[in-house]
């Protein structure tokens, strides 16, 4: 098994930014083709905002699935895939967020804020976008070295926060069928229940990551 | 009959033509405008114009613009064909809606089954062109065909103690794929009082754009009250019930902190997820204010005067 993995590592750990940044851009362009193709439907202000919306929280949900990956695999260099992955789901949410603004509101500022203040929605979905700001401003090298790994760490669990938000805004922004809000909820409950299931001590736990490039980073 | 012009659709309401026919290049003009400038809204307010084509329908105002055919028909809240609003065009389309029959029942002299003809057929056909606000805050114009629902109420002939008009989808999971997921408590329900259903802007649609109404837009007959949020506009109905009592409605009973009974369009009454003080016309960039009643409040708010429009929503 371990050298299988072995084996695997190193053709996986060169392609493995290329594809993910098609993961990221392909339904971007995806979208914008749709949207000038007429391909959106009567509605394409409510296509794109609930294609972006997804999109972020499906971004969301892989940078999550780094760690528990990095535990089982112990491939520690996955570290910097998972903060270009919770970067890319942070522009997702932004794109989310500025159709919302742009092209659903058009800049009407008072009706913003009161939908912000009024609907707890989208109060929930604002704490999500917000707390993922200093996340991404902090996505760089030089703050992990800045911060220190240990106090990076724990800046960085906010995105658990987030991450609660980002579900609850959906499932209370659907109107009846909460199927699909459910599946993604679901998803997160296992991400986050693969954390703890993997964090045992004992013989058989996880190996301790090996140190990044730059900065040792204690396991999230 | 011919209800009254004035509130009815005026042309500054109406999707400019231009709009719904290169809507997507609109958009896009209108993106880049807003990225360019952070233009003021009163700028794109201007592109709003009044231009006059002559309606396709009689009774139509020569300035009326019509909700795209294909954008009616294919974005639909119909949740017994499915929760996407693209699905029902295509769950519904081997949905067979003749031969009909609506039961007649409660407080009626002619407590029966009627077929589809007994019910509406020899009755005058009647073209409105409405506009449509769904409570999710977007709205259409639609021209439907139909007969008055008074005439059909006449016809049943309610007794004096008859107070409510209850109506009943069908409920058929093998025809209504969507029923088959308890989404909604099925069959759907929903209710009028006896002076609403009276009200001459209430109809029975049997058709729109001047077809038989299409099955993902409730064939073969469809309740339309334009003053009413678009979800008591009950579709595929198969039951009329007159009675004494407030019938339950199915919104009403799913969630009634936010879908009330009465569900009359009211930009000063929010719903509890959704701003009801502006829409969005399919096919329209910018939101435009929501008119009280969506618009008809002279033909219709004399029939809620004294009533708090706050509790009774």
């Amino acid at each position: 098994m371990r050298s299988m993995l072995a084996r695997a590592e190193s053709p996986i750990r060169r392609l493995i930014r290329p594809a993910l940044w098609l993961l990221v851009i392909v339904p971007a362009i995806v979208l914008v083709a749709q949207l000038f193709l007429d391909q959106l439907g009567a509605e394409p202000i409510e296509a794109l905002e609930h294609a972006s919306g997804e999109w972020a929280l499906r971004l969301l949900a892989a940078s999550l699935a780094v760690t528990p990956l990095m535990r089982l695999t112990g491939w520690g260099w996955m570290v910097a895939q998972r903060r270009f992955l919770g970067l890319a789901a942070f522009f997702w949410a932004m794109g989310h967020l500025s159709v919302y603004i742009v092209l659903d509101q058009f800049f009407d500022w008072p009706e913003i804020v009161k939908d912000i203040l009024k609907h707890l929605y989208i109060t929930v979905g604002m704490l999500a976008f917000v707390l993922m700001i200093p996340l991404a401003l902090t996505s760089t090298k030089s703050s992990i070295r800045k911060l220190g790994g240990k106090r990076w760490n724990q800046l960085h669990r906010l995105v658990y926060v987030s991450a609660v938000a980002g579900c609850v805004h959906y499932l209370w922004a659907v109107k009846k069928d909460l199927a699909e809000p459910i599946l993604y909820a679901a998803v997160f409950v296992v991400l986050f229940a693969l954390r703890f299931i993997l964090r045992k001590p004992g013989p058989r736990g996880p190996r301790p990551l090996p140190p990044d490039a730059s900065v040792t980073l204690p396991a999230a | 009959m011919l209800i009254r012009r004035p509130d009815d659709i005026s042309s500054s309401d109406i999707t400019p033509e231009a709009v719904y026919q290169n809507r997507r290049a609109f958009i896009g003009t209108a993106g880049a405008l807003a990225l360019g400038g952070l233009v003021a809204p009163s700028a794109l307010q201007a592109m709003r114009f009044d231009s006059g084509t002559a309606g396709a329908f009689p009774g139509l105002q020569a300035d009326d613009k019509l909700t795209p055919e294909e954008d009616a028909t294919s974005y639909n809240n119909y949740y017994e064909f499915g929760t996407g609003k693209d699905e029902p065009k295509d769950q519904a389309k081997n949905f067979k809606p003749m031969p009909w029959t609506v039961n007649v029942e409660g407080l009626v002299k002619k407590a029966r089954p009627y077929s589809f003809d007994e019910l509406v057929g020899k009755l005058p056909v009647q073209d409105r062109v409405y506009r449509h606000r769904c409570v999710e805050a977007w709205s259409m114009v639609i021209p439907w065909q139909g007969v008055q629902l008074k005439d059909v109420v006449a016809r049943c002939e309610p007794l004096p103690g008859a107070k409510f008009v209850e109506f009943t989808t069908l409920y058929d999971p093998r025809r209504m794929p969507g029923q088959a997921r308890a989404v909604l408590p099925w069959p759907y329900k929903e209710a009028l009082r006896l002076d609403e259903a009276n009200n001459p802007l209430a109809l029975l649609a049997t058709g729109m754009y001047g077809k038989a109404l299409p099955n993902q837009n409730g064939a073969p007959l469809k309740l339309v009250v334009p003053w009413k949020y678009g979800f008591k506009g009950i579709k595929a109905i198969v039951k009329i019930k007159f009675t004494d009592k407030m019938p339950n409605t199915t919104w009403n009973d799913a969630n009634p902190s936010e879908y009330g009974f009465y569900a009359n369009v009211n930009p000063m009454v929010d719903h509890p997820r959704w701003s009801q003080a502006k829409e969005r016309r399919i096919g329209q960039f910018l939101k435009i204010p929501t008119l009280p009643f969506n618009g008809y409040a002279s033909q219709v708010a004399s029939m809620y005067s004294g009533m708090d429009l706050r509790k009774y929503y």
